[in-house]
């Protein structure tokens, strides 16, 4: 049976385990509908131009993952930011791990969204804020149909998060091929701040498909500080699907690390709601063997005085494919904008191949807006210079990698973070130098 | 007659009508509504075409029939009726006018802003005008001068049955028949155009143009170039005309097809200036042109353009580079105002090794119009050290009019080098203010800040294009501002 109406049929079987007499269920009745006119996307798209995902529905994948699996601590604490203390919030095959996890309901939610749907005390925030800006496309739609767990947090007004939070999802999925829809909701009201840690590991050599949605929502004045560290195993693919909507003065940038994986979506969008807004949106991506990353971005500027600023860089080796197709849109009322776009791609292998298209539709004329996309090659001069002086050629390229991806990572606020993606780097390289010289 | 020089035979050109046989007596005969496969077996028929060519359009027409409108671009419009439109009829005559106190006087204001003579603006208003004394002779010499060089320039319809070998080896090996809806149209339909072929070695002595043709309304429509530059040679080609063309076809679907051998270059430059349609967005040409040219070894092709007319534009004027150390050059000037709607840019395919390509791309808009550059840069994975430079440009004035950017970048080689820049800004305040305080008003302040910013791309015309065409830009954007 084709994914597609597997995925329709089991439907009624999901319908056991949920309220189906809700305002939930009749969002999601509907997206199931949509997702069943629009089916998965295929490359005749053109927003999935460069991007198949023929390969990875043809696996027979289980749609409702046994029961948990017991996982050690020991087993994973690799994939954990371990080193300060975190929040945590973890799932093995989409079910919460209360062995693993660590929350606080404490003046702030960080807990279950299966909760959150379900309980009296959420209802208000739920109705507020739930699916209101995911879009109607074929796979969010699909993931709103059997949207049921994922994380939940909700920050208060006036709250500073004083640890960061880590949401971490792990596949088990021994025998089967497993598809995982995890679905995020992320309310930070008046000024208040969180970072949050975002993770997708598959523990297995099965195929693994997660088709995730997460909902931002930053209100006025606040801060939301979010990674996104995908570095899973070559059978596992990915499709992030991340929407955030700022109000005014609100800051969130998002930084989307990719290094794993098979084939890795990521469709980012930013919608502006008020004025003085600020949105950061960047990438590093290190691929090789046959692996394929896409980003795509949009950021919609709606208001007048925001900004919005993107820089995505590539390091292609082998036969890996990358897309980037970044998107801004700046409307009539939203004068005085001030966007900025910047993707950098560095091939690294004959067979490697880059497709960009950064794009740009402005209906404003007092706007600062440009974009600048370049693909090229490491400096043979500077390789050669540090050759001259006892740097072996491998430690130099990577030292020139580093160095070109360095923008990004500046950018980086939680210092533990930071190191693990530069350990994460060097292991890719296949060096093993510290770069905090 | 003392001696005759290039240039004064080119200014005679410029205000002389073209009659090389590029009329046949088709007058008391239109075709009716619609198109089929008898309709372009008689059109062929008409022309008296080969075999070959007829074969040729009716595969075309066939294939055709299966495709569909393309409705990727960033335009709306009503789609035109396909089989409403009469695909064969004698060149419109339009009523003569004794004197140029007949003519609408707008169109004269305009004309008196270009700087066209007042013999030229008779031509173009369509007044009827004194044989030009030494008309033969100079027509004469014009083609003696191209024969010398062994130079063809002839209307295609004319190269079919004079020079066959030549035309069919080339027609449709740029752009095929397959290619997409409009230049499928265009192959089973094509009343005529121009065909162009520079032997080995040879340096064309003067800009080729279409310029003085124009006039025959009736062959405009789906109009057919073929431009083939041999081993060694130049040709610099023109295309369109800076005074207002009202023409009353609402749809254009031209293929221009450019073939450069070894070491060849041509320079193709084109300013379109057709109806825009009035002020509500009323009215107005579609044009609907595929353009491609094709670079062997060392060869080099070069677009310009100058689009300010059509109510809707769409429009990529591309660049195969086959051949090793190949160069590709796009530069484009698109303004547009009122409801005007352009989609425009270029496509640079890189196959061969070491191979170039340009891309200054410069939108204006104004009004309530939209102005999108829509481009590819492929690098083939062959293609080794490829190099390509793009920078897009958008000037926005008012906000009621969009610029858009959609650049696709497709690279499959380590060794290439890619930039891409876009920018989109205003006309500063500041820079306004500037012009202002030194006695320079608004709206030559503008005039002057606009040819600034599209510099880059006038100075690749031919210099007497160069300036009617700075004018243009100037009257496009007439009262643009507030």
């Amino acid at each position: 049976m084709e994914l597609k109406d597997k995925l329709i049929s089991s439907y009624v079987a999901f319908e056991n385990g949920v309220n189906i007499n809700s305002d939930v269920h009749e969002i999601r009745s509907k997206a199931l509908q949509n997702f069943e006119d629009l089916g998965f996307p295929t490359k005749k798209l053109e927003a999935w131009k460069y991007t198949s995902l023929n390969s990875v529905l043809k696996e027979d994948y289980s749609i409702f993952p046994k029961a948990e699996k017991a996982i050690e601590l020991a087993d994973v604490k690799e994939y954990f930011i371990d080193d300060i203390d975190t929040f945590k919030i973890v799932f093995i095959d989409g079910k919460y791990s209360s062995f693993l996890s660590d929350t606080t309901h404490d003046n702030m939610d960080v807990c279950l969204l299966s909760s959150a749907l379900t309980k009296p005390k959420y209802k208000a925030v739920i109705e507020n804020y739930f699916n209101k800006i995911a879009k109607q496309d074929n796979l969010t739609s699909l993931n709103t149909a059997f949207a049921n767990e994922g994380a939940y947090i909700y920050i208060p007004k006036n709250v500073e998060v004083e640890k960061p939070i880590q949401i971490v999802n792990f596949t088990t999925g021994a025998e089967n091929a497993t598809m995982l829809q995890p679905r995020n909701l992320i309310v930070a009201e008046r000024n208040s701040h969180v970072q949050i840690i975002e993770r997708h590991q598959s523990l297995t050599d099965n195929a693994a498909l997660t088709n995730a949605v997460t909902e931002i929502f930053v209100d006025t004045h606040a801060n939301v500080d979010y990674y996104k560290i995908q570095n899973d195993n070559i059978n596992a693919s990915l499709v992030d699907n991340t929407y955030v909507e700022q109000q005014k003065e609100g800051i969130c940038s998002v930084h989307t690390f990719s290094f794993g994986g098979n084939i890795t979506r990521n469709n980012l969008n930013f919608y502006q709601k008020g004025e003085y807004i600020d949105s950061i949106l960047k990438g590093i991506t290190i691929i090789e063997g046959k692996q394929h990353v896409d980003h795509h971005t949009l950021v919609h500027h709606i208001e007048p005085n925001c900004e919005s600023h993107q820089d995505y860089k590539g390091i292609y080796g082998d036969r890996s494919t990358g897309v980037f197709n970044g998107k801004v849109v700046v409307e009539k009322e939203a004068q005085k904008t001030n966007a900025y776009q910047q993707n950098n791609n560095v091939l690294i292998s004959d067979k490697a191949t880059i497709n960009a298209k950064p794009q740009l539709e402005i209906f404003a004329d007092d706007v600062k807006c440009s974009h600048g996309c370049t693909i090229g090659q490491l400096d043979d001069q500077a390789l050669f210079y540090m050759q001259q002086r006892g740097i072996p050629k491998k430690e130099a390229n990577a030292l020139l990698m580093y160095a070109f991806a360095n923008t990004v990572l500046e950018s980086v606020k939680i210092p533990e973070v930071k190191k693990r993606i530069t350990n994460i780097i060097a292991d890719k390289l296949g060096v093993d130098i510290g770069f905090d010289l | 007659m003392s001696k005759y020089t290039e240039d004064d035979l080119r200014e005679e050109l410029k205000t002389k009508e073209y009659e090389y046989g590029f009329y046949t007596d088709i007058e008391s005969e239109k075709f009716p509504n619609g198109v089929n496969e008898d309709i372009v077996r008689a059109i062929s028929k008409k022309k008296n075409e080969p075999e070959w060519m007829t074969e040729w359009r009716l595969e075309a027409f066939r294939v055709w029939l299966k495709m569909e409108e393309p409705e990727w671009a960033n335009v709306h419009y009503k789609k035109p009726s396909f089989q409403d439109i009469s695909y064969y009829s004698a060149p419109k005559k339009k009523p003569k006018l004794n004197s140029l106190d007949e003519v609408d006087p707008e169109m004269l204001a305009t004309f008196e802003k270009l700087g066209i003579s007042l013999l030229e603006q008779k031509r173009l208003a369509n007044v009827a005008i004194d044989i030009v004394m030494d008309s033969v002779s100079v027509a004469t010499t014009f083609k003696e001068t191209l024969a010398e060089k062994g130079i063809i320039f002839m209307p295609i319809s004319e190269a079919i049955q004079e020079h066959p070998e030549l035309v069919k080896k080339y027609i449709g090996s740029v752009v095929p028949t397959t290619d997409n809806f409009y230049a499928a149209l265009n192959s089973a339909v094509f009343s005529d155009g121009s065909f162009c072929y520079i032997p080995k070695g040879v340096r064309c002595p003067m800009e080729l143009s279409t310029y003085f043709r124009i006039n025959e309304s009736g062959t405009g429509q789906f109009e057919r170039t073929l431009v083939v530059a041999d081993k060694g040679s130049y040709v610099s080609y023109l295309e369109g005309c800076t005074a207002p063309q009202r023409d009353e076809n609402q749809l254009h679907a031209a293929v221009v097809e450019l073939i450069a051998l070894d070491d060849a270059e041509i320079k193709y430059s084109t300013v379109q200036n057709w109806f825009p349609g009035d002020a509500e967005g009323k009215g107005g040409v579609f044009n609907f042109v595929t353009k491609r040219g094709i670079c062997e070894n060392n060869a080099k092709i070069s677009w310009t353009q100058v689009e300010t007319g059509s109510a809707v534009t769409w429009k990529y004027p591309s660049c195969i580079l086959k051949g090793n150390n190949s160069v590709g050059e796009f530069y484009s000037i698109a303004v547009t105002n009122n409801y005007q709607q352009a989609d425009t840019g270029t496509k640079m395919i890189h196959l061969g090794k070491n191979t170039k390509s340009t891309i200054i791309s410069k939108g204006i808009s104004a009004g309530k119009s939209q102005n999108s550059y829509r481009g590819l840069v492929q690098i083939g994975s062959r293609a080794e050290n490829a190099r390509n430079f793009s920078q897009c440009d958008s000037l926005l004035m008012g906000n009621e009019c969009g610029a858009h950017t959609f650049p696709y970048i497709e690279t499959k080689n380590k060794s290439a080098q890619i930039e891409h820049e876009a920018t989109t800004s205003k006309i500063g305040e500041d820079q306004l203010f500037y012009c202002n305080q030194r006695g320079i008003d608004t709206e030559k302040a503008i005039a002057l800040i606009v040819n600034g910013f599209s510099k880059e791309v006038l100075n690749k015309l031919p210099m007497e294009f160069a300036v009617e065409a700075q004018k243009l830009l100037e009257i496009s954007l007439e009262g643009s501002v507030g």
